[in-house]
């Protein structure tokens, strides 16, 4: 295992961190609007008050290990991406904004405004990542000089349309189990009924994702094949690994069905923490499958197999993700240790106090 | 002016950073104010300082979250719309970015929670320390930010390659060389201590307005006399840290210092101008200006030849008189800080400054100063650095990205100034209403002997 290897896990580590968390953060936001008084919206706000921030900076700090370990591939995929990416980060800002700004002032138009914004930026945001994710599957049209040649409208495709509805549900079922987590009496029942609504849109989705992907890309199935099929990649951690890989595949498949299921069984059964649990674990296999489907490409050329950039060909030099990596070991903990602390701090149910937004 | 995707980009860098940059310094500086007074309160244990804390953490928490949104942008602006000089720096500048955000964003948004939510969650020591670790972190955040840039000022520590595609990169050989580069400490300083400048006169300005409209009188003398206090020591070490940071720039990037001087000729007794303007056709700077005093800053002594802009072909010179008037600017305001903090500290010790409606009228106006300051100092230095993005190593008319077209750019461009327009005045709403409905007033029963007292004491500092 090289260092390239360890900063695609590092990546890897920081999106699913990202998709867990703001995952949940986005999906209260697409729920906002059926908080039906103002104090329940501001429930539902508050619910991730402490925590939003926290959760953005892993989306920055995957961007800056993005930017350090893999510099081709930040500069490909943001300037390729580019208006995409900009929608993307206005509704970013408008969400992040209206959480500070809605209670500010009495006003309907002004609350009404606000409840907009952050509903609407957490929707609009959850369906770009989607189609994002959809888009590194489908692959983009990448030339010799590793620059993106496709125009805006290429990364709309029925796939990726899918895989950013997808998204948008996937995280809207995890963000109402968040909300049975912080919600008390008569909007906890909502929340739960929200969740398992959610949860069988988000089964049918998953299967069509699961065939559209394979009949895009059946290459991706070698991982599973213990060795019957050709794998897409000579990389020898694959070509060296096949038997191990495909028993590592089969398992994950069977710990995210188990999870799957786990998570209808413990909504029913009001244990919200362990449906919280296996919703976030269900998102780290969607995310590990991929990145092992991918692997060890980052970006896949549709052009030619060798203008793929893959973490080798796109990568910073082997001292900067040496460095690099000693720094993440040093800050990870603490990154851990944080994140714990907050979540330990602000667990339970939201209550609205004279500091809450 | 051609609207080319290079000029789009840069126009939508330069607005998007500076509007970013409103934010972070009010940050830094409210940051250590908040630091001061949660330290009073934990010691002394009166209740005003809890009042004069929770107020200042209202105001800290509007600005804070405009700036990290708009601070998003930031973080991807170079892969959308500098791809090029991404390929080639990213080995050296991605790294620094990457360390912000593990080292220094994860602490500060952790912390930020307890500080804004946490005050009757968690035991004040507690409190007190997360209030120390946000402005702990947004420091860091500042240094490893100013560190990557200064990196692309003063670039050292890494070598030029060519990787198996043709792209020529820059790659770092020595880590904490690149990040302690020799422009690093003293551009680190001077941008902390302009942020305690902006910090410390948002807190002069809201009090001078309580005490002009005779309310919350107790809240904003007490404010008001720790921000006089950090305000003047800070705009006293300006020009002492501004001075370092000069010497650097001339040593390292000579060009820039003779743009920020209007210096054409290399000469000796080479002057200091007070204002002026540069005819850049006739290469020629008018104005008033201290003969000999460049010189003489830059190395003690007036014989000292200063290299001047005739050295350098025009294409390697930055936009002259743009820059010399944001570095005078910068400078003209520094001054200008260090007399009105001089003045308030006599009108202080003189016992009048709580009443003089001139003195409070310039505090109030007087928080756009450190902000103009801060935004010329900036324009000056990456203005200053062009035609480069590093410095003699990748020309700005290189470092855009090639996939882009004028209308993707066009499109983001114009989005920006009306969301930042709308987020701008949004912010201004809020904050005003912040400061009209004001701290929260002392509870009288908490502790009537004591609220008895200081108004005595008040009422005989007011007459």
């Amino acid at each position: 295992m090289d260092y390239n290897v360890v900063w695609f896990l590092i990546v890897g580590f920081l999106l699913v961190g990202y998709a867990i968390l703001d995952g949940f953060d986005l999906g209260v936001g697409a729920w906002h609007f059926l908080g039906k008084t103002d104090h329940e919206r501001r429930i539902l706000m508050n619910s991730i008050g402490p925590v939003w921030d926290g959760n953005e900076v892993w989306l920055v700090t995957a961007g800056g290990a993005l930017f350090a370990a893999f510099p081709d591939v930040y500069a490909t995929a943001f300037s390729g991406f580019y208006l995409p990416f900009m929608f993307l980060l206005f509704a970013l800002i408008f969400r992040a904004v209206s959480i500070e700004f809605r209670s500010k002032e009495e006003s309907k138009t002004w609350r009404n405004f606000w409840d907009w914004c952050f509903s609407l930026g957490s929707i609009v945001a959850a369906l770009l990542f989607g189609i994002a994710i959809g888009n590194v599957i489908v692959g983009f049209e990448i030339g010799s000089d590793k620059e993106y040649q496709g125009a805006f409208l290429d990364l709309v495709s029925p796939y990726t349309v899918l895989t950013g509805i997808f998204n948008v549900i996937m995280f809207m079922m995890h963000g109402a189990i968040y909300l049975t987590l912080k919600t008390e009496g008569d909007l906890q029942k909502r929340a739960k009924k929200w969740a398992s609504k959610t949860y069988f849109v988000f089964l049918i989705l998953y299967a069509f994702v699961t065939a559209f992907t394979i009949f895009i890309r059946p290459e991706m199935l070698a991982n599973f094949s213990f060795g019957m099929m050709e794998p897409s990649t000579n990389h020898p951690l694959i070509i060296n690994h096949q038997i191990f890989i495909s028993v590592v595949a089969w398992s994950i498949v069977l710990l995210n069905a188990l999870a799957i299921l786990n998570i209808l069984r413990a909504l029913t059964k009001n244990k919200f923490l362990q449906a919280f649990v296996s919703s976030a674990l269900m998102m780290a296999a969607i995310i590990l499958f991929f990145a092992l489907g991918l692997f060890p490409n980052m970006m896949v050329s549709t052009l030619s197999p060798d203008f793929s950039l893959d973490i080798y060909n796109s990568s910073s030099s082997d001292y900067t993700l040496k460095t690099m990596f000693v720094l993440a070991l040093i800050g990870m903990p603490f990154v851990i240790a944080y994140t714990t602390i907050i979540y330990w701090s602000y667990r339970g149910v939201t209550k609205i106090d004279e500091q809450s937004y | 002016m051609e609207y080319t995707v290079e000029f789009l980009s840069r126009l939508q860098f330069a607005a998007t950073a500076m509007f970013h940059y409103i934010f972070p310094p009010f940050s830094i500086g409210l940051g250590l104010i908040l630091v001061i007074f949660e330290s009073y309160y934990f010691i002394t244990k009166d209740k005003v300082y809890e009042n004069i804390t929770r107020f200042w953490i209202k105001i800290f928490a509007a600005n804070f979250s405009v700036g990290v949104a708009s601070g998003i942008v930031l973080e991807f602006e170079f892969g959308t719309n500098w791809a090029t000089y991404s390929r080639f720096v990213g080995d050296v500048f991605g790294s620094p970015l990457a360390a912000e955000g593990i080292f220094a964003f994860f602490l500060e948004s952790g912390f930020l929670a307890i500080l804004l939510f946490g005050w009757n969650k968690v035991k004040p020591w507690v409190h007190l320390f997360a209030t120390f670790m946000v402005f702990i972190g947004s420091m860091m955040s500042g240094f490893w930010i100013v560190a990557a840039n200064s990196w692309q000022q003063t670039p050292v520590a890494y070598e030029v390659i060519t990787d198996a595609s043709g792209i020529t990169k820059a790659v770092i050989t020595d880590f904490w060389e690149m990040v302690f580069n020799p422009s690093t400490p003293s551009r680190f300083s001077h941008t902390i201590i302009g942020a305690f400048l902006q910090g410390s006169f948002l807190v002069l300005s809201i009090s001078a307005y309580y005490l002009y409209k005779k309310i919350h009188l107790e809240f904003a003398t007490r404010s008001f006399t720790i921000a006089l206090g950090v305000a003047f020591v800070s705009a006293l070490a300006q020009p002492l840290l501004g001075h370092e940071s000069a010497k650097v720039a001339y040593e390292y990037q000579p060009a820039k210092m003779a743009a920020f001087e209007g210096l054409y000729e290399t000469k000796d007794n080479a002057p200091l101008y007070l204002f002026g303007w540069v005819d850049e056709e006739a290469e020629q700077t008018k104005g008033i200006a201290i003969p000999g005093m460049l010189s003489y800053l830059l190395n003690w002594d007036n014989d000292f030849v200063v290299k001047g802009l005739n050295e350098f072909p025009e294409e390697e010179r930055p936009p002259v008189n743009a820059v010399f008037q944001s570095y005078h600017l910068m400078v003209a305001i520094g001054m200008g800080l260090i007399l009105i903090t001089f003045l308030g500290l006599l009108l202080l010790y003189k016992k009048t400054v709580f009443r003089k409606k001139w003195i409070l009228w310039i505090f109030m106006l007087s928080v756009f100063l450190p902000v103009f300051a801060n935004q010329a100092g900036w324009i000056s230095a990456e203005r200053g650095r062009q035609p480069y993005t590093v410095y003699g190593l990748l020309k700005t008319s290189e470092s855009y990205s090639k996939s882009l077209v004028e209308s993707e750019v066009l499109t983001s461009l114009i989005l920006f100034f009306l969301i930042y327009g709308l987020l701008f005045f949004t912010w201004l709403f809020v904050l005003n209403k912040e400061i009209q409905h004001g701290p929260e007033t002392l509870n009288p029963e908490d502790n009537l002997y004591r609220q008895r007292k200081l108004r005595i004491n008040l009422l005989k500092f007011l007459k």
